[in-house]
């Protein structure tokens, strides 16, 4: 297996605060690697400093051979890497069609799109009923799956996903991880952020565990849930 | 007065205050189309604008004077050429004034930015009005500078305005032996109370006039005092005076005043407008562009992670609002010819009052702006047509308050975004 990605001591600050103090992560093609973590661990800042909102202070983030580290945040997506912000990152002024429009953005194969929203349909059917509704009207559940469907029409390699079950309806979560097996065995790479640790480490096939801005443990999914250190801190048992 | 003049007056109110409410209209669209993208209040925005209409001013004075024509000859093609220039003009500032001045600042505290606009907006004013390298001559003189200089000129009358809906009343030959300031017509002429009169004459070319010269069409304004029938022959007073011989046996027709006169130039300051109006919201609306600034407008962040080049987006809109102020600079000069130098109070205040036409109709919406710029003109223009002309931008401003205590985010501005 080759990688993907490879973030290499990453350091992010804001002002004179680290946040992150030099964290390190592989994601190979075809895996769905986890990084799991409690509330304020630095997990959403290492996405936003792979997906370049949030520049590096130092260390390098290596996508496909390239290094990304210093390239805009457009620029990153037009390679392959796309990000699906946390919870509520849907545009709520527009319809739900203008935003799946938007995550082809950056395409121009009109057919292929076409295809890309039937799947992207097929996987989230309740979207295709609220597509005139303007997406600020829509509930938790359907905005994440408007997230996610819309960055699936950004046709990734790699696929960052932020906390996808946050605030989400039990059943639905169960939906949600559900989708995410699903859009990886059609072929895309995914680096999901959780607190919600249980299910994560059900659906990935490794996992990092970060706590205050360092990767503290990591390794085979499986074992990570079994071994005792992370399941009395993220399993509660 | 009989309710025909009232109700002509009203009517003639209401289209002045369309005709100044659609510019006010397109200037505030450039405040809050940058407000959308980058929540600030580009203070040079106005400064823009003016620029736009000594851009407008000096090329069409270097272009008429280079060709040696008179403005009201020029071809059309020539205000044409002005327009285009005052928009590249202004959208090139536009997009310098983003690039060099505000995006340095992008992750500045708001105030920083909010100081630097008013910097900028200093600067393009007093450097506006710096003694220039003159640039076409008359009579010596110079007649226009670039910079533009402290003292104020007249907008050459590339478009010359005229009245619409006049109404031939009588046409014919005109009638011989009248003494000078007086012509004789051929036919009774009846006049109505509260119209003018005008008699336009085709004038040949003159005796000593080089070959291929072409007869012209002159104007003389009939001066009467009453109402009544003027019998053929009898002696009509007109203004300019002419010698009677020259008008002697050329043809003529008399051209009626309407009760409500509409012009050349306020028809075409509201079409152009709303047609740049429509095609902007079709713009915002409905392309992928469009699409794309409303995302840029919701979360900068969002829109980089759709992969949308954000710094591209801004600058777009800022040149998007220039050009608009430059449309607006184009024609303001066109109705208003005297054009005040750059620094002058009445461009602070027309500018202000754009802002408050943006604030009023929700800062950041499109269509706010545009319903913003009509209401701030309509309560300008009938407030000082009939309560009092010295108030007139009290009502303005007044106006502004009594939207911030019941209505803060405006007309059609969405109400203070919920956090979930």
């Amino acid at each position: 297996m080759s990688a993907l990605l490879e973030v290499k001591d990453l350091v992010v600050k804001y002002g004179a605060i680290e946040a992150l103090h030099g964290i390190s992560l592989t994601v190979n093609q075809g895996e769905i690697v986890s990084l799991i973590g409690s509330n304020g661990a630095g997990k959403t800042t290492t996405l936003r400093a792979i997906s370049g909102i949030r520049r590096a202070a130092s260390g390098s983030i290596v996508f496909n051979g390239a290094d990304i580290s210093r390239q805009a945040a457009h620029a990153i997506v037009r390679s392959g890497l796309v990000q699906s912000p946390e919870g509520r990152g849907v545009f709520p002024n527009m319809t739900v069609a203008e935003n799946l429009d938007l995550g082809a953005f950056i395409r121009n194969d009109h057919a292929e799109i076409a295809k890309d929203l039937e799947r992207a349909l097929g996987l989230f059917p309740r979207l295709r009923e609220r597509m005139g509704q303007m997406a600020g009207t829509l509930s938790g559940g359907e905005q994440q799956m408007l997230a996610m469907a819309r960055a699936m029409l950004t046709k990734p390699r790699l696929l960052l996903l932020d906390e996808p079950s946050l605030g989400l309806a039990p059943q639905i979560v169960q939906t949600i991880f559900k989708i995410i097996r699903e859009i990886n065995a059609s072929g895309t790479t995914i680096l999901l952020v959780e607190q919600n640790a249980r299910m994560a480490l059900q659906v990935s096939h490794r996992a990092y565990v970060l706590e205050t801005g360092k990767i503290v443990n990591q390794g085979d999914a499986k074992e990570l849930a079994s071994s005792d250190v992370v399941r009395k801190a993220y399993l509660g048992h | 007065m009989g309710i025909r003049i009232r109700v002509a007056d009203f009517v003639q109110t209401l289209i002045a205050a369309i005709a100044v409410g659609s510019l006010y209209a397109l200037v505030a669209l450039g405040y809050t189309l940058v407000y959308g993208v980058l929540k600030f209040i580009n203070f040079a925005h106005s400064d823009i604008f003016v620029l736009g209409t000594w851009t407008s001013l000096t090329a069409a004075v270097v272009i008429t004077n280079k060709m040696g024509i008179e403005p009201e000859h020029a071809p059309w093609w020539v205000a044409m050429c002005v327009f285009l220039l005052a928009i590249a003009m202004c959208a090139t500032f536009g997009y310098c004034i983003e690039r060099f001045a505000y995006r340095p600042l992008r992750g500045a505290p708001r105030l920083n930015v909010l100081i630097t606009a008013i910097g900028v907006s200093l600067l393009l004013q007093n450097v506006g009005q710096l003694p220039g390298k003159t640039v076409a001559e008359s009579g010596g003189s110079p007649a226009a500078t670039i910079p533009f200089g402290a003292i104020p000129r007249n907008m050459p009358a590339l478009i010359e305005d005229r009245v619409l809906n006049e109404t031939s009343v009588a046409e014919g030959t005109m009638a011989g032996g009248s003494k000078r300031g007086t012509v004789k017509l051929d036919q009774n002429l009846t006049i109505e109370a509260e119209r003018q009169y005008r008699i336009e004459y085709v004038k040949p070319p003159a005796a000593d006039a080089p070959a291929g010269a072409q007869s012209s069409i002159e104007t003389l304004n009939v001066v009467v005092a009453e109402p009544g029938t003027i019998a053929a022959g009898e002696e009509i007073s007109t203004q300019p005076r002419r010698n009677a011989k020259d008008v002697e046996g050329t043809k003529y027709r008399v051209l009626r005043s309407p009760l409500v006169p509409i012009r050349l130039i306020d028809v075409l300051i509201v079409t152009g407008s709303i047609g740049l109006m429509i095609g902007l919201q079709i713009l915002v609306f409905k392309t992928k562009l469009g699409r794309a600034m409303r995302a840029v407008s919701h979360s900068v962040e969002t829109a980089s992670l759709m992969g949308i080049n954000t710094n591209a987006v801004i600058s777009f809109t800022f040149v998007l609002g220039s050009a608009l102020a430059a449309a607006a600079a184009f024609l303001y000069p066109l109705k208003y010819p005297l054009v005040n130098q750059t620094a002058h109070g009445i461009w602070v205040l027309l500018g202000l009052k754009a802002f408050v036409a943006a604030v009023v109709g929700g800062i950041g919406n499109v269509r706010g702006a545009v319903l913003g710029g009509f209401l701030i003109a309509l309560i300008e223009f009938f407030g000082s047509r009939y309560v009092s002309t010295e108030l007139r931008d009290v009502y303005v401003f007044g106006l502004l308050i009594l939207v911030l205590l019941l209505r803060p985010s405006g007309l059609l501005g969405s109400t203070a975004r919920e956090k979930v």
